[in-house]
């Protein structure tokens, strides 16, 4: 006890006890930020704004539903109607589920842009996908809540892919659905995995994803490494605090955030039945396929990397392979550090083949997101294949591109 | 490279105007959710003709009261069916068996219909009915061919049947056709198409706003707090920009020191 040294008041008390102040020092008022972030650097931020509402509201939510194959869709209505305020709730979960994929989608374009994955930063990118793989699942599993038709027959096609791995695939699905069809038991398991398991596991894994980041600092538009040049007392001299600079910054960027969020909440919550599908106002019927089935937007650029497979292999089914693809373009993405062999990091300062590659990825990725929402016919088959070999090359090329090509110097400071 | 970007354009657009259903073109119907009195009047139609056979069971009967403005004991003494509270959820007392003898399937629950199929749809399925002795009801359907329903307004709208008539005639590309003699519009013998064979209690205008009223209801019914939400919605945006302002400004006071 002999070290042990107490500052007065109350904050004296408790930093004795706990290290609150020199907490938020480290990652909030000495965390030092280069100050040349753009607009980029805002989602961020908007995916822990966003997380945040999703559990709020989830928690709430929970409150009035039940899991039961029987009374799901009912206690759904219960929840429009006769809860208060249960509709805004509810078109606050749902409008969040898409809001969420569209910042994440936005950060992770970010991270390519400006090159954010590379050393020292391959653990905070880890991190960040296995966060996005462990929030398909948590959308994946929310979505079948509702249990409306969607819900039913968009789950059925997702499990049933599992049956087509070989030998050991129908049991597989059968164990994650947990009967012979989606039931009241599969509703029951994936409302457990959607409120417990898979929100621990996402807060768990954005805590390591910010501790890594905080450990090697940001990157920034420049790619320029700020900790080069310190002032005397070991501050980067193109840094700031990243309180209060940033966050009174961000507050613009969250208000800019809430308007176009709470336009969609109030006003336009099916968002012409993307964000909520029509045919998911009508509950389940194990009896009745719909017309044509989608997955929700965000799912679709796999989707229809899925669907693009229509050769078999090796004496396996095209489906299986749509599978491997389909894994193989989220996989991708986990390598995709070791991957980039350029000496810079920003685009700004790589060569065109790299801009050029860029440029086609992201066409190939809406390309397949608008494919993956329409019914399949052979031109649009044929339009997926090549946008498919594109997704795919942008990666598996890359090591090569990013070697070749001259880049530009990086300047010494932002 | 005009031509890859038309099949990549054309092959992306979706199908639009065309529902499921036959294949029939859906005339517009823009619902108006501050038209009470309409509102009104599609209730009173749809606790007379559709919840005989229909639940509308996510729905509860003082909702539509309160959010139409009906008083509660006007309510109960003239729409509320017998044997119901006010507070019940608007449900019919018809067994799912019987439905199934008569019917060939359960009446489906209206209450969320209108979102399920859109208004447009709503609208132009009540007015497409028309006499056709092969089914049981002696009544098909344009819009949905072969439906389980018998036309429960054919008494305001008529009896209607399929006929043929001259129509305008189109080239491949759908321009109109013309005589190179005369210059007159060419017309072909189109047939399929639903006429009035006897009249109905009402005219076609009145049954047209019979059709709307009661359209618009299943419209505010799917969802019944679009009402409350884009009153709220305004507020909120409001406080959002005001929010917004000030964080700006704040955000403007302390970058002023900041070289960027």
């Amino acid at each position: 006890m002999a070290d042990f040294k107490e500052s007065k008041g109350l904050m004296g008390w408790i930093d004795a006890r706990l290290p609150v102040t020199e907490a938020f020092e480290k990652h909030m008022s000495k965390y030092y930020a280069p100050k040349n972030f753009n607009v980029f650097y805002i989602f961020g931020v908007l995916s822990i704004v966003v997380l945040v509402n999703q559990i709020l509201t989830g928690v709430w939510l929970t409150m009035s539903f039940t899991p039961s194959a029987e009374d799901a869709f009912a206690s759904v209505e219960y929840i429009m109607r006769d809860v208060e305020y249960g509709w805004l709730i509810r078109y606050m979960h749902s409008t969040g589920a898409s809001a969420f994929f569209i910042v994440v989608y936005m950060h992770m374009f970010r991270g390519l842009l400006y090159g954010s994955y590379q050393k020292p930063r391959e653990l905070v990118w880890l991190f960040g996908m296995a966060i996005y793989l462990a929030l398909m699942a948590e959308a994946f599993m929310g979505y079948l809540l509702p249990w409306g038709q969607m819900s039913y027959w968009g789950a059925q096609v997702i499990i049933s892919l599992f049956s087509a791995i070989p030998g050991i695939g129908p049991d597989l699905a059968q164990w994650i659905r947990g009967d012979y069809l989606i039931s009241g038991i599969t509703l029951n398991r994936f409302f457990s995995l959607h409120v417990i398991a898979l929100p621990l596991v996402i807060v768990a894994l954005v805590v390591l994803h910010l501790l890594a980041l905080h450990h090697v600092g940001s990157n920034n538009p420049k790619g320029v490494d700020i900790k080069k040049y310190k002032d005397e007392n070991g501050v980067p001299l193109d840094g700031i605090p990243f309180h209060p600079f940033y966050t009174t910054h961000d507050l613009v960027g969250i208000a800019v955030f809430l308007f176009v969020f709470c336009s969609v909440v109030f006003f336009f919550p099916e968002m012409g039945g993307y964000f909520l599908e029509k045919p998911n106002f009508e509950a389940a019927n194990a009896l009745k396929t719909p017309e044509h089935i989608a997955p929700t937007w965000y799912f679709t650029p796999f989707y229809a990397i899925l669907r693009a497979v229509t050769y078999p292999l090796f004496g396996l089914d095209a489906k299986f392979w749509g599978v491997v693809a389909m894994g193989g373009a989220i996989a991708i993405l986990f390598v995709l550090p070791w991957l980039d062999r350029s000496p810079v990091k920003s685009m700004l300062y790589k060569g065109w083949m790299s801009k050029i590659a860029l440029t086609a990825f992201c066409i190939s990725f809406v390309t397949l997101g608008v494919l993956g929402v329409l019914p399949s016919t052979d031109e649009r088959t044929t339009i997926a294949q090549i946008a498919s070999v594109v997704y795919f090359a942008f990666f598996i090329l890359m090591p090569w591109y990013t070697r070749w090509e001259s880049t530009k110097t990086v300047p010494e400071r932002v | 490279m005009k031509k890859i970007i038309a099949t990549i354009t054309l092959a992306l657009l979706p199908i639009v105007g065309f529902a499921s259903g036959g294949g029939v073109e859906l005339e517009e119907m823009t619902p108006d959710r501050h038209d009470k009195a309409s509102l009104q009047r599609g209730l009173n139609t749809f606790s007379n003709y559709c919840m005989g056979c229909h639940d509308a069971g996510y729905a509860r009967f003082e909702r539509a009261a309160t959010d139409l403005g009906i008083p509660a004991d006007l309510f109960t003494a003239n729409l509320l069916p017998a044997g119901n509270k006010i507070g019940d959820l608007m449900a019919n007392s018809m067994d799912a068996k019987d439905a199934k003898a008569w019917f060939g399937g359960a009446p489906p629950d209206l209450t969320l219909e209108a979102r399920v199929r859109g208004s447009d749809w709503v609208y132009t399925y009540l007015k497409a009915f028309y006499e056709d002795e092969t089914r049981p009801w002696g009544v098909n359907n344009t819009v949905f061919p072969n439906v389980g329903m018998p036309n429960v307004l054919e008494g305001l709208q008529g009896v209607r049947h399929l006929t043929c008539a001259q129509a305008p005639a189109y080239d491949e590309d759908h321009n109109p056709l013309f005589d190179t003699l005369t210059g007159d519009a060419l017309t072909v013998e189109k047939c399929g198409i639903v006429a009035q064979k006897t009249k109905g209690s009402l005219s076609e205008e009145e049954f047209e706003q019979v059709v709307y009223d009661v359209t618009n209801f299943l419209v505010y019914m799917a969802e019944p707090s679009r009402l409350q939400s884009e009153a709220l919605g305004l507020k909120v945006l409001l406080f959002i920009v005001l929010f917004g302002v000030f964080a700006f400004l704040l955000n403007k006071e302390y970058w002023r020191e900041i070289d960027h």
